[in-house]
């Protein structure tokens, strides 16, 4: 453990440690632009000068480890003029267009600029231009503002996994661009924005629309997917301007995929803002108590049940839960895919290993899943994982592209049983890995034989001791939001799908995948949710709900983690948070529930189940059987997501998403990302 | 200051320096190439390396460190079984400087042996050669040397009867200045664009693929058959003390022999140019400045041409450097505002761009320097391109950044009233 002083503060490190990190501890602040704590070290920016004792020249503090005994000055003299003189440097070719440019307020140049620089230019000749590069819809380019600190190359080669960007030609002709003109085919390409340090790579939906300083900022979590990134959610007025990454080491470090981050202009259209209700055919507007009139009149006396969609909170779960309770049902469902896999054990439908634990696994075989479409998060951890130890990847299912070498290993269930009788090369290596680890995508159980494919995948895991003492390598990986915290409060049912869709009244909770042709004629449909879309065109009444940016509502990731989204904004119109709506609707129903505000139902939550105690934590779930033996289908493994722009009713809604699915997914590129 | 008298026939290394003779391997032996390889070898790898330590042999790429320290950091032998390797820089661009090539050229067979022998000091079995891209000629003369050495079992499995298994390949650089930097270099030789790494890690810990690698220019590896066979007291009898051994000179501009030549180290400036120089053109008192050591050396005024010795520690003394030891000449007739303002655009066009200093401030003093030489400039204008050469030097990965400094520094420190002259004449041709 070397020990040394930070201008005469003393710390000890671990080993390797570098001066910046060890400043870092003490809370001495070294400025920085190529300096990112998630990226390789190139130290070429030269703001992080440091004097060293002993050193003649000042030493970039981000590439020198520390060692025992070391003396470092980050304000003599000798630091500050290089840091004054590396600051010129940036100024000179960089334009003064600040005014302009969207990363004002927000960033690294202007402050260190502020902090460190000169206060005129001595800079006399003419400025570089660069020309701007094309990057696709998301991310828009002002390269003459590039200070060449390569952050944007090393997440393209690091963490997206993608050799797109690169470095052209040399000395004050260096130009950060894709040489060939063609965008980002990645999943991940909007971090770009956020690790420029500059405005050379800003948002293209947002440009021009915001300055910092004018935005609220709420900490809360994204739906979009199962994984439960932590995001923060940038609003003006009512609006929500733009969604940024919060630092979770254990979920999403500080990375989110582009659905999360730009799928938001979703939220502004196709919204669902007043009740209706459907007469003569037609779906009219009404006020609240015609909308609850109209149910009360339908609801007594018939076959209820309810669908949870993929974006609905725990809240509101629980209150439908209970009004359903009261009216006499337990027909409440979450598993809008329909099959009947089983959930009887939470270790049959967790994430048991973890996000953070992905980094332990020494062999990975995916199931009929493309976790670089239904969990980018995921598969960006994968990655890492692979990056540092070289693991081995097999993939069971659909032949994806991903951003790691895999091995291909089959097509369908036949493999998988293969694999349990040791065939195969993949066997071998599972065999010898200290932490081996599946992945078993949604895709795989979405089918006629899903039960028996869950025991065929226990028992691999089983037999490859993937599950032993301190570790868990058994993974479901689910795609919506709600799923996790539904199973939890056992939204489950023994009725089979086809019935489910017959019944009489049939509410559905922001439920928008479910085949709705199949749904009975006759059946009378409550659809409660935040957007028009497939739920709300078959409804005969509509209630006007709230989307995840407009309540505060808990939801477990597919880890199992609780989370707390915020509110950033109010729903537009009339809609409402939703579990104020059930409530509201049960009092009309004569069933009032017995909670008045949030901490009663979080109350409830836990009442119902302890996990929601303890927000943030993860509890190991305990190995047991699940699935049913019996012959699996010769049919190959389907992926249960085909577009990964478009996947629910807000990046259904969102423009920008159309963008990317017309300029990724229908321009025939084969590298596109989200082919299925 | 006494310099070291003029170098005789007997103690010259490179006898073919000027292709007199041939290149092949059997006119090399004649020469008394290859000649005891085997014994040398014998005598163990430690003895090679504290021989080449007592020669007080320093690095001729132009850093001048001492070449036997250098080898002691590799690994004596490899724990985590990672080889070590020798890379041979021959990417020699340095304006003025021509050394290596004739070397290349001429005595092939002197840098092949020395590779051998050095890479069994350092317990290396591969070593690499990096030539310029343009060195088109120099590379097929070297490869085809090489095969022949392959051919007389000089090269390959036990090569040259020593035992060691040792492979030699050369490797065509494309043509950029920086990737004479050693670690660009191996950068380059990994097939990565060519900028220099990070120190620490030296390449001694982790270089070529990350192993173990010793980076040497081409004279000093080429020198070291020659100090091995005559002994370090030879080699350390000529020159001054810490400024040892023979020194390939390049000798160009306003002389009237410009040639490569071979002399003692520490031999004056003066005579340097007059022996083998032929002079300079139009005598002595023609002279304006000289650039000693490749252009990145500062400058020297006559003045202190007069009395300078070439070696490392007396050029250092006079606020220049050996550096590759080429000599420019330049006589009264150089517009020298107007040849440094090149060297800049020199250094402006080569710079990798990676660090912020070199990137933007070559550019900015090659284009303050170009407005110096036609005048258009203020008087402050000559302390800010100090200031700005201060913000570079010393704050970048590599030395580029301080290369591209040190001419300009070296105008202003010697010839300041000339460009102060300048600027006032081109306000007074403004008024007018």
């Amino acid at each position: 453990m070397p020990k040394l002083t930070i201008d005469g503060m003393e710390v000890e490190v671990a080993p390797g440690t570098s001066i910046i990190q060890a400043a870092e501890q003490l809370g001495v602040e070294i400025p920085r632009f190529c300096y990112h704590d998630k990226l390789s070290v190139p130290a070429n920016c030269r703001m992080c000068l440091v004097e060293v004792e002993k050193s003649p020249k000042p030493v970039a503090s981000c590439a020198m480890p520390c060692a025992d005994g070391m003396k470092v000055f980050t304000q003599s003299p000798l630091a500050q003029k290089a840091r004054k003189g590396v600051m010129e440097m940036l100024l000179v070719n960089h334009p003064l267009d600040c005014p302009i440019c969207d990363q004002g307020g927000e960033c690294d140049l202007q402050d260190q600029a502020v902090a460190y620089g000169f206060d005129r230019s001595r800079y006399q000749e003419e400025k570089r231009a660069v020309k701007d590069k094309e990057l696709g819809p998301l991310v828009k380019t002002v390269m003459t503002r590039c200070i060449h600190c390569t952050r944007c190359v090393r997440f393209g080669e690091e963490i997206a996994g993608v050799e797109e960007m690169g470095i052209l030609n040399r000395g004050e002709h260096l130009e950060i661009g894709t040489y060939v003109a063609q965008m980002m085919t990645s999943e991940l390409s909007g971090n770009l924005i956020d690790v420029c340090p500059v405005g050379a790579l800003t948002s293209k939906p947002y440009a021009f629309t915001a300055r910092p300083w004018e935005l609220r900022k709420t900490e809360s979590i994204d739906v979009l997917d199962a994984v439960g990134s932590n995001i923060r959610i940038d609003c003006r007025g009512g609006e929500v301007m733009r969604i940024l990454p919060r630092l979770h080491e254990d979920v999403n470090e500080e990375w989110i995929s582009d659905k999360t981050r730009f799928a938001v202009d979703g939220l502004k259209s196709q919204r669902l803002d007043k009740p209706y209700v459907r007469k003569n055919g037609k779906l009219q507007p009404a006020t609240w108590p015609e909308a609850f009139e109209a149910i009360k009149a339908k609801i007594s006396g018939g076959k209820i049940g309810a669908v949870i969609g993929d974006l609905a909170d725990c809240e509101s779960i629980i209150a439908l839960k209970d009004l359903l309770k009261a009216l006499g049902s337990s027909t409440i469902e979450c598993r809008q895919y329909g099959a009947q896999v089983d959930v009887s054990q939470p270790v049959g439908y967790l994430f048991n290993t973890t996000i953070a634990g992905i980094e332990q696994a020494d062999a990975i075989l995916l199931v009929g899943t493309n976790p670089r479409v239904e969990a980018a998060i995921i598969n960006a951890r994968i990655r890492k994982t692979w990056l540092a130890k070289r693991i081995k990847v097999g993939v069971i299912g659909p032949q994806i592209k991903l951003n790691y070498p895999t091995k291909y290993l089959g097509a369908g269930p036949e493999t998988l049983e293969e694999l349990l009788n040791g065939k195969g090369a993949f066997a071998d290596i599972l065999g010898k890995a200290k932490n081996p680890m599946m992945i078993l995508g949604t895709g795989a159980l979405r089918r006629a034989d899903g039960l028996a494919v869950q025991s065929l995948a226990r028992k691999v895991a089983e037999k490859y001791n993937m599950v032993k003492e301190g570790w868990n390598g058994f993974n479901v990986l689910n795609t919506a939001a709600s799923r996790v915290g539904a199973l939890e409060l056992g939204c489950t049912t023994g009725v089979s799908f086809d019935d489910l869709l017959k019944l009489d009244v049939l509410y559905l909770l922001g439920a928008d995948e479910l085949p709705m042709d199949k749904i009975s004629k006759s059946s009378f449909v409550i659809y409660q949710g935040h957007h028009g879309d497939r739920g709300a065109a078959r409804a005969d009444v509509i209630l006007p709900g709230a989307a995840y940016t407009e309540k505060n509502a808990t939801y477990v990731n597919l880890e199992g983690r609780p989370q707390t989204a915020r509110q950033a904004v109010f729903p537009p119109g009339e809609a409402r948070e939703d579990w104020k709506i059930i409530r509201a609707l049960s009092e009309v129903l004569g069933k009032t529930l017995p909670y008045d505000n949030l901490a009663q139902i979080r109350q409830r939550l836990v009442k119902e189940n302890a996990l929601f105690g303890d927000i943030d934590v993860i509890r190991p779930a305990k190995w047991a059987a699940f699935g049913k033996d019996g012959k699996c289908d010769k049919a190959p493994f389907v992926l249960s997501i085909g577009n990964f722009y478009m996947t629910d009713p807000i990046s259904r809604a969102s423009k920008t998403m159309a963008e990317c699915t017309e300029a990724l997914l229908n321009s025939g590129d084969e590298k596109a990302v989200a082919h299925g | 200051m006494r310099g070291q008298k003029m170098l005789s026939d007997k103690d010259r290394i490179f006898t073919n320096l000027y292709g007199w003779q041939g290149a092949d391997l059997k006119s090399a032996q004649a020469r008394g190439d290859w000649s005891g390889t085997k014994d040398i070898t014998a005598k163990g790898r430690d003895w090679i390396v504290e021989e080449v330590k007592k020669s007080e042999l320093r690095g001729r790429g132009g850093a001048g460190f001492p070449t036997g320290m250098k080898w002691s950091f590799m690994p004596k032998d490899s724990k985590d079984g990672r080889p070590n390797y020798l890379v041979i820089n021959a990417d020699e661009s340095e304006p003025g400087t021509c050394k290596d090539r004739d070397i290349m050229r001429h005595d092939p067979h002197k840098l092949i042996e020395g590779a051998l022998l050095s890479s069994f000091g350092m317990g290396a079995h591969a070593a690499y050669i990096y030539i310029r891209g343009e060195f088109y000629h120099e590379a097929v003369a070297l490869q085809k040397a090489i095969d022949e050495a392959y051919e007389a079992g000089l090269l390959g499995k036990n090569a040259a009867g020593t035992g060691w298994d040792f492979d030699l390949y050369l490797h065509r650089g494309a043509g950029a200045y920086i990737c004479g930097e050693e670690t660009a270099l191996l950068n380059s030789m990994e097939g990565k664009k060519g900028f220099p790494r990070n120190k620490p890690p030296f390449p001694a810990g982790a270089g070529l693929y990350a192993c173990p690698t010793t980076v040497n220019n081409v004279e000093t590896i080429a020198v070291v058959p020659e100090i091995l066979k005559r002994g370090a007291s030879w080699f350390g009898s000529i020159g001054r003390e810490k400024n040892r051994g023979t020194k390939v000179f390049c000798l160009s501009g306003h002389i009237n022999n410009p040639c490569n030549v071979e002399e003692a180290m520490s031999i004056p400036l003066k005579e340097l140019i007059e022996k083998h120089g032929g002079g300079v053109r139009g005598g002595w008192d023609n002279l304006l400045a000289v650039i000693p050591g490749g252009s990145s050396t500062r400058l020297l005024p006559k003045s202190l041409c007069d009395t300078v010795l070439m070696d490392f520690d007396s050029l250092r003394e006079a606020y220049s450097g050996l550096g590759t030891a080429a000599v420019i000449v330049m006589d009264k007739s150089t517009d020298i505002v107007f040849a440094i303002a090149r060297l800049a655009r020199f250094y402006a066009h080569e710079s990798c761009g990676q660090c912020t200093p070199c990137r933007e401030g070559t550019g900015w003093m090659y284009r303050i320097m170009q407005r110096m030489a036609r005048g258009e400039a203020e008087i402050s204008e000559i302390d800010m391109l100090l200031d700005i050469g201060s913000e570079i030097e010393g704050h970048t990965i590599c030395a580029h950044g301080d290369a591209s400094a040190w001419p300009i520094q070296g105008l202003i420190k010697h010839f300041r009233p000339e460009m102060e002259r300048r600027i006032l004449e081109y306000r007074k041709r403004l008024a007018a």
